[in-house]
C-alpha cells in the first residue's frame, strides 16, 4: 500500500516535469510566432474603436480579445509538431532523423575453435514495416570460415544473426571494435549486441521520430480517413458509426427532456412532489452515468435499449434540475403581476413560468447534450455493435492507431458542433437570456 | 359603496425563533374612488405589507379590505399593480406585455390591439410596440409596466415604489406621467415611495407610517398633486407650503429612524 502510494506520488512528480516540458516547448513556439507576428504587424495592427482609447488594459477583461492569428498559428503549430514528431513525408525535409532505411553493412571478426581468425560481412536491407523485399546478394566471400550473410530487417525491429555451426565460433570485433558477450557496439547505421549465447542482435538506427503504432503521421491518418469513408471499418461505414452514436444521443436526450422537464416543473411547483422526488434526484445527480453502464448491461444487454436507457438517465437528472431551477428562478413580481392581470394558474404556468424557465432549461440542455455525447462514446467503448466509440475500441485492439485518432477527432468535432447548435438555438429562442 | 375600505387590518408575522413582529396594527382607512394616495415611511413600517394585502397577495391576520362593497380575498384584475422593476415579461414584446391582461381574458385580438395602441400613445411609446423589453431603458420599462396595468382597466392601481430605480430626470418625467394618467383616467391610485418629494407631489392625500408596530402616524391633505397636473413640477416644488411640509415630514421620519436605532441599541 505505502509502496503503491509512493509510486503514485513519484509518477505524479515526474508528470509535472514532463507536462512542464511540453508546455515550455509549446509556449516557446508560441513566443516565436508572436515575435514573427509582431515584426509583421508592427504599426498595422491596432486596438479597434473604444479599446484603443483605454490607457490601462491589463486586468480589463473587456479589452482582451482573442487574437485569431494566434489561434490559427496554434492549430498549424500542432499539425507541424505532429508532422515533425512522426517524420511526415509532408515536410520538405526531415527535422528529426527517421529510422534508417535501405542498405547497410558491417564487418565482423570472429575466431573459431581452432583459434583461427576470420572476417565476414553482414549485409542488411532495412525496409518499412509491412514490406517484404528480397535479401541483398551476398558480398563476395573471402574464403575463410567466417561467412558473409545477408539479412532483411524491418525498421525498428531487430535481427538475430546466429553463431555459425562451429562450436568454438566467437565474435570478437565489429568494424574493428572489440566486443564480448553482453556488449553493445555501434556500427554505421545501428548497433550490435552480442547475446549471452554468442549470437549477434542487430538493431538498425531507430531515429528520433515516433513509430506509427504510437502516432501515425498526418498523411497516413488522412489516407486512412479516405479509406474509411469509402470502405468503412469492419463492414460498418465511418458515417454510419457516427450516425448511430448521434441517433442514440438524440433519442436519449429527447427522452430525458420529455420526462425531466415536467418532473422539474412538478418539483418546482408542488411541495409533495418535490419531497417525493428530492431524495432520488439528489442521489442520482452525483452518480456519473458511466458508473451505471455495468448495471445497464446486466439489465438490458448491449443493444440499443441499454444505450438509450443510459443516455436517458444521463439527461434526465440534468434536465430535471434545470427545469426546477428555472421555476425557482422566476421573479415573484412576475407571477404576482400575472395574477393581478387576471391570469389563471394554467396561464401562469404556460405564459410566465414556462417561458421564464427557458434560459435555465437551455443551459441544462447544453450540459446534458455534452454529458450524453461523452456517455455514448464511453458506453460504446464498453460494448456496442456500431458507433464511434465501438469503431475506435475495435481499431485499438488491432493497433490501428490511425483509426483511433480519426475517431477521436470526429468525436471532438461533433461534440463541438453539438454545443454550437445548442448555443445557436439558445440565441434564437431565448434572446432575452442574461439581459433581464 | 364605492371606494376602498381598510377595516382594522393587522398583520403579525411569526418568527422562526418563536417571537412575532407586528408589521401592521389596526390600520383603518377609507379611500374614495379616484383618490391619489401616497404612502411614506421608514423601512420596516409595513407599507409594502399593506400594499401586498391590498393587492391580495397576503391575507391579513385580522381585519379585512373591502373594495366597492365586496371583500378582498386574493389578487384580482380590479386591483392592478405596478412593481418597482423586473415584473415585465422579457419573452414578449412591448405590445404583448401591455395587452397581457385582456388577452388572458380572451378579449378579441383587434380590440386588444386598439387598446394597446391607445396606451402606447398615452405613455409615449408609440414607436416601441414591436421592441423587446430588454431593448428598452429603465424609464421606458416602467412606462410599459404602467400601460400594462392600465390596459386591464383596474379600479385601483397599486404602485410599489415604481420610480425607485430610475434616475432623477426620468423620475421627474414619470411623476408627471402618473399625474396625467390619474387625471385622465380618474383611477384610484395608491403609491408607495421612499422619496418625500415624490410623496408630496403624487398624493392628494399622504400617509406617513411609523414602524413597530406598523401604523398610520400622520395624514396630510395636499394641494400639490392637483397643481402638478399638466404643470411644471419644479414650479410646484416652489409653492410656499412645499418646502415646510417636506421638512416637517423629513424630521418626522428622521425621529422615527433615530428611535428605531436607539431601541435596537438598547435591546
Amino acid at each position: 500500500m505505502a509502496q503503491e502510494i509512493f509510486e503514485l506520488i513519484s509518477s505524479s512528480l515526474w508528470m509535472i516535469v514532463g507536462i512542464a516540458l511540453i508546455f515550455a516547448l509549446y509556449l516557446a513556439i508560441s513566443g516565436i510566432c508572436y515575435f514573427v507576428w509582431g515584426l509583421y504587424s508592427k504599426g498595422r495592427e491596432k486596438a479597434q474603436g473604444y479599446t484603443s482609447l483605454k490607457t490601462v488594459t491589463f486586468g480589463d477583461e473587456s479589452a482582451v480579445v482573442a487574437n485569431r492569428i494566434a489561434s490559427i498559428a496554434a492549430v498549424i503549430a500542432i499539425f507541424l509538431l505532429w508532422a515533425i514528431a512522426t517524420g511526415s513525408s509532408l515536410l520538405p525535409f526531415s527535422v528529426l532523423p527517421g529510422p534508417h532505411k535501405g542498405e547497410t553493412s558491417f564487418e565482423y571478426t570472429a575466431t573459431n575453435a581452432a583459434g583461427e581468425t576470420g572476417k565476414g560481412t553482414i549485409t542488411m536491407l532495412v525496409h518499412e514495416f509491412g514490406e517484404k523485399p528480397e535479401p541483398l546478394p551476398l558480398a563476395a566471400d573471402d574464403g575463410d570460415f567466417a561467412q558473409n550473410q545477408s539479412v532483411v530487417v524491418a525498421q525498428r525491429r531487430k535481427a538475430l544473426i546466429k553463431t555459425q555451426a562451429d562450436e568454438g565460433f566467437t565474435f570478437t570485433e565489429i568494424d574493428g571494435q572489440p566486443i564480448s558477450a553482453g556488449d553493445t557496439v555501434n556500427f554505421a547505421d545501428g548497433n550490435v549486441l552480442v547475446t549471452q549465447r554468442g549470437s549477434l542482435s542487430v538493431e538498425p538506427d531507430v531515429g528520433m521520430t515516433m513509430e506509427a503504432l504510437y502516432l501515425p503521421p498526418p498523411e497516413a491518418v488522412w489516407t486512412r480517413f479516405i479509406d474509411l469513408n469509402k470502405n468503412g471499418y469492419q463492414g460498418v461505414g465511418l458515417w454510419e458509426n457516427v450516425f448511430w452514436s448521434l441517433i442514440r444521443v438524440v433519442v436519449g436526450f429527447a427522452l430525458g427532456c420529455l420526462f425531466g422537464i415536467p418532473l422539474g416543473f412538478a418539483m418546482g411547483l408542488n411541495g409533495w412532489l418535490r419531497g417525493w422526488f428530492d431524495p432520488i434526484v439528489e442521489f442520482m445527480r452525483p452518480v456519473p452515468p458511466l458508473a451505471l453502464i455495468p448495471l445497464i448491461i446486466i439489465w438490458f444487454g448491449i443493444g440499443e435499449q441499454g444505450k438509450i436507457s443510459l443516455l436517458f438517465l444521463a439527461a434526465l437528472w440534468i434536465m430535471t434540475i434545470a427545469a426546477r431551477a428555472g421555476v425557482s428562478g422566476v421573479n415573484i413580481s412576475k407571477v404576482h403581476a400575472a395574477y393581478s392581470l387576471g391570469a389563471t394558474k394554467r396561464q401562469i404556468l404556460s405564459k410566465v413560468i414556462l417561458p421564464n424557465s427557458l434560459p435555465e432549461i437551455f443551459t441544462g440542455a447544453r450540459v446534458a447534450m455534452g454529458v450524453c455525447w461523452g456517455t455514448v462514446v464511453a458506453a460504446e467503448l464498453v460494448a456496442a455493435e456500431k458507433g464511434a466509440g465501438k469503431m475506435i475500441i475495435a481499431a485499438s485492439k488491432f493497433q490501428l492507431t490511425d483509426i483511433v485518432i480519426i475517431g477521436i477527432i470526429i468525436i471532438g468535432v461533433i461534440g463541438y458542433g453539438i454545443d454550437m447548435i445548442m448555443r445557436g438555438a439558445e440565441n434564437k429562442l431565448v434572446p432575452w437570456k442574461g439581459r433581464g | 359603496m364605492s371606494g376602498l375600505t381598510i377595516n382594522d387590518v393587522s398583520m403579525t408575522f411569526e418568527l422562526p425563533n418563536g417571537g412575532s413582529v407586528e408589521a401592521l396594527k389596526d390600520i383603518k382607512l377609507n379611500i374614495k374612488g379616484g383618490e391619489l394616495l401616497s404612502v411614506l415611511g421608514p423601512s420596516g413600517c409595513g407599507k409594502t405589507t399593506l400594499l401586498n394585502i391590498l393587492a391580495g397577495f397576503l391575507a391579513p391576520t385580522a381585519g379585512e379590505i373591502d373594495l366597492n362593497g365586496h371583500k378582498v380575498t386574493g389578487p384580482h384584475p380590479e386591483r392592478g399593480m405596478v412593481f418597482q422593476q423586473g415584473a415585465l415579461f422579457e419573452w414578449m414584446n412591448v405590445s404583448e406585455n401591455i395587452g397581457f391582461g385582456p388577452s388572458m381574458k380572451g378579449t378579441p385580438k383587434g380590440e386588444i390591439d386598439d387598446r394597446v395602441q391607445e396606451l402606447l400613445g398615452i405613455v409615449g411609446l408609440q414607436e416601441f410596440g414591436e421592441k423587446m423589453i430588454y431593448e428598452l431603458s429603465g424609464g421606458m420599462q416602467q412606462r410599459v409596466a404602467l400601460a400594462r396595468c392600465l390596459c386591464n382597466d383596474p379600479d385601483v392601481i397599486l404602485m410599489d415604489e415604481p420610480l425607485g430605480a430610475l434616475d432623477a430626470l426620468t423620475r421627474e418625467k414619470m411623476q408627471s406621467l402618473v399625474l396625467d394618467i390619474w387625471k385622465k383616467t380618474g383611477k384610484t391610485i395608491i403609491l408607495i415611495t421612499h422619496s418625500v418629494e415624490e410623496a408630496l407631489l403624487l398624493g392628494e392625500r399622504l400617509l406617513v407610517m411609523a414602524p413597530r408596530p406598523g401604523r398610520v402616524h400622520k395624514e396630510y391633505r395636499l394641494p400639490f398633486a392637483e397643481l402638478g397636473v399638466g404643470a411644471d413640477l419644479r414650479e410646484v416644488k416652489r409653492h410656499k407650503d412645499f418646502g415646510p411640509t417636506r421638512d416637517e415630514i423629513l424630521n418626522m421620519i428622521w425621529d422615527m429612524e433615530e428611535e428605531i436605532m436607539g431601541r435596537t441599541e438598547n435591546a
